[in-house]
C-alpha cells in the first residue's frame, strides 16, 4: 500500500464535565482510541450515530482543540513538527460545516470572504479576488452576478458552495465534509454533490466525508468507517461495509435504512434501544448491550481492529481469533 | 350516490402570513382528502408549505398576522368556524400531533406520568387514577420499557428515542382519531428512526385512526404511507398511491426528485440526475406553475397559467400541463 496522506493513531478526547459527584472527575469519551489511514486520492465516509465521535474526531484533525492523547502524521510529518508547521498545515487541510450560515461573515461580500483566507497566508490582494472569482466559476455561481452580494442573500444551495470554494480557496489537499450538504433540499443537494465530485477530480483532493445519510455516503466514498460510541467499529471498502458488513453494529445500520419497495417495508427494527452514554460506555465491547451475538466474553474483553479482508477491518470479538467468543477463529493466521 | 364524506376534508386551502414586509404565499390551495385508518405521507422540500399545512389542519398558525382561506372539515366539524372552547376540545380528542422536537409537546417541569394523566382528565374529565392508569397503559403500548418506573420520569431524563415515545403516547392519550405527525423521526439516528416508524405503523392500526405524516424523506414515506401527496411552492404538484408515486411518477418534480436520488444501484463516479435551479421563493412566487423555472417540460403556457390536477391513474393526479409527456415508456 501506498504512504497514507493521513495517518492516526491512538486519538483520544475526553471533556471534562463540570459536577461530578463526590468530586469524582468525569469525562465524556466522545472519541476513545482510534486509528485510522487517509489515503491520497480518495474519499473516507465516516457514519454512526449522533455523539458516536464523527464531528470531534473532524475537529481534531483540524488542530481545532487539543487532543487527549494520540497522533495525527500528515505524509509521515508530526504537524507542530519542525517539517510541518501549524499554519502550513492548516492551508493543507479545509473543513465545510453543515451550517452554511454560521461559517460565514454577515459583513463580507462572498468575494471577500473568499478571498480572505489566502490573503491571511500571504496571497497578494489583487491575486487572492482573482482566485475567488475563479472558485466562484467553478462552484456554478457567475462571477459578475454573485461576487458583491452579502451572504443573506443567497439561498442556503448556494452558501453552501460558498462554503466549499471557501475551501478551496487555500488549494488544500484534503477536505473535510462535516454533514456538508445535509442542510440542503434534495433537490439541491444533488447539485452541490454533483459539485464535489467535479473538484475533487479537478484538484485532486481527497475527501473526509460525514453524514448521517447512508446513501448518500455509499455514493461518494471509496471506503467508509463506521463509528459506536467513540470507537471505530469496522473500515472498509464502501461496497464491503454495506453489501457484506462483518460488525453486527455496521450490519443492523444498513438494514435500518428506509426501504425504497412499497412491497417490501422493514418488517423488524434490527436494533432496538438507543445508543448508550459516552460518559459511562458499557465495559468490554461498547456495542454487546445491543447486539444479538453478544457471549459472557463481550462484556468482559474489548474488541482490537483485526484485518478481516482486503483493506477491511473489524472490531468484533467473532472475527478476532482465539478471542473466546464461541463464533471466533480458533488461532491467529500469519498474515 | 352515497359515499360518507371523508373524515378530514380540506378544500382549495391557502395560507398567507402577513405580518412581514410582504405578504408570504405559504398553501396557495390545497385539497386533501384522508379516510378513516388511512396514512397520507406529506413529502416536500423545505419551506414547500407541509408544517403550515398540518398546523392549518389544529389552527396553530399565528391568527392575527396568518390570512386563512378555504375550508377545513374534520369529521363533519367546521375547523376555521370553531369556537375557542370548541377548539380547545378539538384539539388533542379529535385531532393531535407529534413533532421533530417533543420539547414543544413536553413540559420540562412535571413528570410524564403527571402529563398524560393530566391531559385525560382535562379533556375525558374522570378521576386522577384513572387517568394515571391510563397513561400506564399508553406506555406499555409506546413499549416504553420499565413502564410505571418511567412514568415518573421528567422529559430531560429520557434518551431522544425515549422521549419520541412518551410524545406519542401523550398524542394518543384522548384517542384522538387523526394523528398530524410533523417529521417525528428527522432528527432521530437511523436505528431509532425505523424503531419510531414500526411504532406508528402499529399504533396506526391497533387504534385505528388516520395519520397524516410530513417528511422530506422519500423512503420514511415508502415505510410508513399508503398515499403520498407531493408538495411544491405551497401546492400539492402529485397525489397518488405510494407504489404509483415511487414506480410511476407523473409530475417533472417528483420524476426529478426520484431521479436526483443517490442510490444502491448506482455505479461508483455516475453523476446525479440532478434538478437545475432552487426552489421558489415564496414573497414572489412565479406565476403559472411554480415548478415550471426549473422544468424541463416547460412551455410558455406553462408560465401563464396554473395547471389543475390531472387525473393520470386510479386515485393518481397530477398538476402539470404536460402530462401526456411524463408517461412511461
Ligand atoms: N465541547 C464539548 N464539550 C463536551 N462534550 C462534547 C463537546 N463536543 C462534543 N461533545 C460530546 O462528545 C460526544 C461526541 O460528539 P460529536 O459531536 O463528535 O458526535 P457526532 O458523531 O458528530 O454526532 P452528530 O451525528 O450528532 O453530529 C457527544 O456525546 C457530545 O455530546
Ligand atoms: N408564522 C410564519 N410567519 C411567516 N412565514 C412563515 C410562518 N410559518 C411559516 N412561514 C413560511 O411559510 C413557508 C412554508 O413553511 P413550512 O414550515 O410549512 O415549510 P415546510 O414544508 O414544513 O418546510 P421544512 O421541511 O423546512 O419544515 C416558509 O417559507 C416559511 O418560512
Ligand atoms: S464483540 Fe460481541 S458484543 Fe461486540 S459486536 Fe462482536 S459479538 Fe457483538
Ligand atoms: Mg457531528
Ligand atoms: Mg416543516
Amino acid at each position: 500500500m501506498t504512504q497514507p496522506l493521513l495517518t492516526v493513531r491512538g486519538l483520544v478526547k475526553h471533556f471534562p464535565i463540570a459536577g461530578g459527584l463526590f468530586g469524582q472527575k468525569k469525562v465524556v469519551r466522545a472519541v476513545d482510541g482510534v486509528d485510522f489511514d487517509v489515503i491520497d486520492g480518495e474519499t473516507l465516509g465516516i457514519v454512526g450515530e449522533s455523539g458516536c465521535g464523527k464531528s470531534t474526531t473532524a475537529r481534531l484533525l483540524m488542530h481545532l482543540m487539543p487532543q487527549t492523547s494520540g497522533e495525527i502524521l500528515f505524509d509521515a510529518a508530526k504537524v507542530g513538527s519542525p517539517d510541518l508547521s501549524l499554519s502550513e498545515y492548516r492551508r493543507q487541510v479545509q473543513m465545510v460545516f453543515q451550517d452554511s450560515y454560521a461559517s460565514l461573515n454577515p459583513r463580507l461580500t462572498i468575494e471577500s470572504s473568499i478571498a480572505f483566507g489566502p490573503q491571511v497566508h500571504g496571497v497578494p490582494q489583487r491575486e487572492a479576488i482573482e482566485r475567488a472569482r475563479d472558485l466562484l466559476a467553478k462552484v456554478g455561481l457567475e462571477p459578475s452576478r454573485f461576487a458583491g452580494r452579502y451572504p443573506h442573500e443567497l439561498s442556503g444551495g448556494q452558501r453552501q458552495r460558498i462554503n466549499i470554494a471557501r475551501a478551496l480557496a487555500l488549494r488544500p489537499r484534503i477536505v473535510i465534509l462535516d454533514e456538508a450538504v445535509s442542510a440542503l433540499d434534495k433537490s439541491v443537494e444533488a447539485q452541490v454533490l454533483n459539485l464535489l465530485m467535479d473538484l475533487k477530480d479537478e484538484f485532486k483532493l481527497t475527501y473526509i466525508f460525514i453524514s448521517h445519510d447512508l446513501h448518500v455516503v455509499r455514493y461518494m466514498s471509496d471506503r467508509v468507517m463506521v463509528m459506536y460510541l467513540g470507537k471505530v467499529a469496522e473500515i472498509g471498502p464502501s461496497e464491503a461495509i454495506f453489501e457484506t458488513p462483518l460488525h453486527p453494529y455496521s450490519a443492523a445500520l444498513t438494514r435500518s435504512m428506509p426501504t425504497m419497495d412499497p412491497d417490501n417495508r422493514t418488517m423488524a427494527a434490527p436494533l432496538s434501544g438507543d445508543p448508550p452514554n459516552p460518559i459511562d460506555p458499557p465495559s468490554g465491547c461498547r456495542f454487546h448491550t445491543r447486539c444479538s451475538f453478544a457471549e459472557g466474553v463481550c462484556s468482559q474483553r474489548e474488541p482490537v481492529l483485526t484485518a478481516a479482508g482486503a483493506f477491511h477491518h473489524v472490531a468484533c470479538l467473532r472475527s478476532e481469533p482465539g478471542s473466546g467468543h464461541t463464533m471466533a477463529p480458533s488461532s491467529a493466521i500469519a498474515a | 350516490m352515497l359515499t360518507a364524506p371523508p373524515l378530514v376534508d380540506i378544500q382549495d386551502l391557502k395560507v398567507t402570513f402577513t405580518g412581514g414586509p410582504k405578504p408570504i404565499c405559504a398553501v396557495n390551495g390545497v385539497d386533501l382528502a384522508l379516510e378513516r385508518g388511512e396514512t397520507l405521507a406529506i413529502l416536500g422540500e423545505s419551506g414547500s408549505g407541509k408544517s403550515v399545512t398540518l398546523r392549518a389542519l389544529l389552527r396553530l398558525n399565528p391568527e392575527k398576522r396568518t390570512k386563512v382561506d378555504g375550508r377545513i372539515a374534520v369529521g363533519g366539524e367546521d375547523v376555521l368556524a370553531l369556537k375557542p372552547r370548541e377548539l380547545q376540545a378539538f384539539r388533542g380528542r379529535t385531532v393531535s400531533m407529534i413533532f421533530q422536537e417533543p420539547a414543544l409537546a413536553l413540559d420540562p417541569v412535571y413528570t410524564l406520568g403527571h402529563q398524560i394523566a393530566e391531559t385525560i382528565v382535562k379533556h375525558n374529565g374522570g378521576s386522577y387514577a384513572d387517568a394515571k392508569a391510563k397513561a400506564l397503559d399508553l406506555f406499555e403500548r409506546v413499549r416504553i420499557p420499565s413502564p410505571e418506573r418511567r412514568l415518573e420520569n421528567y422529559p430531560h431524563e429520557m434518551s431522544g428515542g425515549m422521549r419520541q415515545r412518551a410524545m406519542i403516547a401523550l398524542a394518543l392519550a384522548c384517542n384522538p382519531k387523526v394523528l398530524l405527525a410533523d417529521e417525528p423521526t428527522t432528527a432521530l439516528d437511523a436505528t431509532v428512526q425505523i424503531q419510531i416508524l414500526l411504532l406508528i405503523r402499529e399504533l396506526q392500526r391497533e387504534f385505528g385512526i388516520a395519520v397524516i405524516f410530513v417528511t422530506h424523506d422519500i423512503g420514511v414515506a415508502v415505510e410508513v404511507a399508503d398515499r403520498v401527496a407531493v408538495m411544491y411552492g405551497g401546492r400539492i404538484v402529485e397525489t397518488g398511491p405510494i407504489r404509483d408515486i415511487i414506480r410511476r411518477p407523473r409530475h417533472p418534480y417528483t420524476i426529478g426528485l426520484l431521479k436526483s436520488r443517490a442510490h444502491d444501484a448506482m455505479a461508483k463516479g455516475t453523476r446525479l440526475d440532478a434538478i437545475p435551479g432552487s426552489p421558489p421563493d415564496l414573497a414572489n412566487l412565479p406565476p403559472g406553475c411554480s415548478f415550471a423555472p426549473r422544468c424541463k417540460l416547460g412551455t410558455p403556457a406553462c408560465t401563464e397559467a396554473v395547471p389543475e390536477p390531472v387525473a393520470v391513474g386510479e386515485g393518481h393526479e397530477a398538476r402539470c400541463f404536460r402530462t401526456d409527456q411524463t408517461a412511461a415508456a
